[in-house]
């Protein structure tokens, strides 16, 4: 299907064509919405592309996806808002599903802290040189990724301890 | 000397390794720890635990506060108390059956977070949705947003100091809930947009009450703006407390009024406008200071257009049905269902199966919700259950500027920064 893009987000994409011709894997559009995929460890340079040289200043979220395939299980969204051109832009990257790892990019925006925490306690994707780099929902103790389409949708039994119910007793 | 750590001293005896990360998070929150000499037993440093039980954090909210007497030196905010897993229940139910889940998020304004979810479906199938319905569900949501500032004032001034003033805002609420029950039958979770446009029409009664709801309104927050514009216990409180710098406002990730409180006229109203919002006139506030004044005065002129708007919407109100008859998109209605045996097929393939958009469809809708831009993100695997759906929640990246804007501030004006961002943890936590 051929791209309806508006000039804007053709300037985005013819940019990060030429100077990232081995690292763009594919354009494509949904429901209107523009997604850009790339290959993993050229996400924090081209955010930082993105950011510098096409103005998406605003980080809305970072998020995962299970795509529950055999090959490239998961999806990290980043959800980048330029205010200049009033242009939303989806960056996608695929990671694998043994030992998914991708460097963050609290670097690039302050605000991906949380949401990478939050992509980690939902699917276990690990974020490497993140400042604060703990579970955010979830308790440390908890050893699941809830996420994770085969996590059920009941819960673990006893995967939570919970407190006593007689006050005394310790 | 080294300075003792925290870890070394107690050992949690609940969540212990949650507990351990949590200090550790305090002692590494800036990357230069100065050594200091061994304190005196008697110093005036302490980490106090506020929350999750606390009844000024708004919910189940809990900070870590590293003190030195009053000042906050390092704050540290965790959260999670409140994680339901919204999102993997969505996975399994149908589009419509989530909506009720929606109210729950914010639950402060669940009229604009059931429209945020009706739009972003509405967006991945490809629904048509009538004039009318689009205009109630802009009245719908600019009561439901005024109706939530009226509990951030409340509480803000609350905070401050003021108690009968909760009461005031209250009344007016009050007003607002038997609004929206006439409205859409309910008075708190009101789950009244549908797939396709909404549940039912605006009645006689509702529409008198909006209309005087919308005239009586705006003298009392002329009365509101006189008594706290000019006062002084209110500004000291308030003025540069938990500022937000202009320049760091996006780049910690603010969002809704505690953003444009900060310089950015950024309004998902304006900026991509979704049901008529570009065809009634309106303007966005926005301050420059970043503290919590530049968020009263913010959320206090937005109340003003949001009045402007349901004037206009009730003008301009056409005539017509409030839902689309496709039956493969949108419920029949109830005298369809009743009537005749088609209508209720369709009711029964609604709810068992309900609209399935494409398959491999992706989509992305935000709403301007009253505390910032709510984003559904929804991935469609072409059956009627999302394959994902992620909610892009405004408190969750307000309270993570709380960290920033905590640090350095004293420790009574604490309950009135959180007040002044305005976070709900229903949507914070999930």
């Amino acid at each position: 299907m051929a791209l309806q893009l508006n000039e804007s987000l053709q300037n985005v994409v013819d940019g990060l064509s030429e100077s990232f011709t081995d690292e763009l894997i594919d354009v494509y559009q949904s429901s209107g919405d523009t997604f850009v995929r790339i290959i993993a460890d050229a996400n924090v340079e081209i955010c930082r592309y993105l950011k510098e040289e096409h103005h998406f200043i605003y980080l809305v979220d970072v998020f995962g996806t299970d795509r529950f395939t055999s090959q490239d299980r998961f999806e990290v969204i980043y959800n980048l808002v330029s205010l200049r051109d009033q242009q939303r832009l989806f960056v996608k990257v695929w990671l694998p599903e043994e030992n998914p790892e991708i460097e963050s990019v609290t670097d690039v925006w302050a605000s991906a802290n949380w949401y990478e925490r939050q992509t980690y306690d939902m699917f276990g994707i690990q974020f490497t040189n993140h400042p604060d780099f703990r579970r955010i929902y979830m308790p440390e103790d908890f050893e699941y990724f809830p996420m994770r389409k085969e996590f059920p949708l009941l819960g673990i039994p006893g995967s939570i301890p919970l407190p006593s119910s007689t006050p005394d007793t310790k | 000397m080294a300075t003792k750590k925290v870890t070394d001293r107690v050992t949690p005896t609940f969540f212990k390794e949650h507990q351990e990360k949590l200090y550790q998070a305090l002692e590494d929150k800036h990357t230069t720890i100065e050594i200091l000499e061994d304190k005196d037993p008697l110093s005036t440093e302490m980490i106090l635990n506020m929350g999750p039980q606390h009844p000024a954090t708004h919910g189940v909210l809990r900070l870590a506060l590293q003190l030195n007497g009053e000042m906050i030196e390092k704050a540290k905010v965790d959260v999670g108390y409140l994680h339901r897993g919204v999102e993997k229940i969505a996975e399994n139910k149908t589009y419509q059956e989530f909506m009720p889940y929606t109210d729950r998020m914010d639950y402060l304004s669940p009229y604009s977070n059931n429209v945020a979810l009706c739009t972003a479906v509405e967006k991945i199938a490809n629904v048509e949705v009538p004039e009318r319905a689009h205009y109630i569900r802009m009245i719908g949501c600019e009561l439901a947003r005024i109706s939530s500032h009226l509990l951030w004032l409340g509480t803000l001034v609350m905070d401050a100091g003021a108690v009968s003033f909760f009461i005031w805002t209250f009344r007016e609420r009050e007003k607002l809930y038997d609004i929206f029950d006439q409205m859409t039958g309910h008075r708190f979770t009101v789950s009244h947009a549908r797939i396709g446009g909404v549940a039912n029409d605006i009645t006689d009664t509702a529409m008198a009450m909006i209309k005087d709801f919308a005239n009586e309104f705006p003298q009392e927050l002329t009365d509101w703006h006189g008594l706290l514009d000019r006062n002084r216990i209110f500004f000291d409180r308030n003025e540069g407390v938990g500022v937000l710098k202009t320049e760091e406002a996006l780049e910690k990730g603010a969002a809704g009024p505690t953003l444009r409180g900060s310089g950015f006229a950024y309004d998902m109203r304006k900026i991509s406008p979704y049901a008529r919002y570009d065809e009634v006139e309106f303007e966005v506030p926005t301050r420059l200071e970043g503290d919590n004044l530049a968020r009263y005065y913010v959320r206090m002129e937005e109340m003003h257009e949001s009045i402007r708007i349901i004037k206009q919407c009730l003008d301009k109100l056409p005539k017509g049905p409030v839902r689309t008859d496709n039956a493969k998109q949108a419920y029949p209605s109830k005298d369809e269902v009743y009537y005749s045996m088609e209508g209720m097929i369709h009711d029964f393939m609604m709810t068992d199966t309900g609209i399935c958009p494409p398959e491999g469809a992706e989509a992305y809708h935000a709403v301007e919700a009253p505390k910032g831009e709510l984003g559904y993100f929804i991935q469609s695997d072409g059956t009627g259950h999302p394959w994902r759906l992620k909610i892009k929640a405004p408190s969750f990246a307000n309270i993570q500027i709380l960290e920033h804007i905590l640090d350095g501030e004293m420790i009574a004006d604490t309950v009135v920064i959180i007040g002044g961002v305005d976070p709900v943890m229903g949507e914070c936590d999930k």
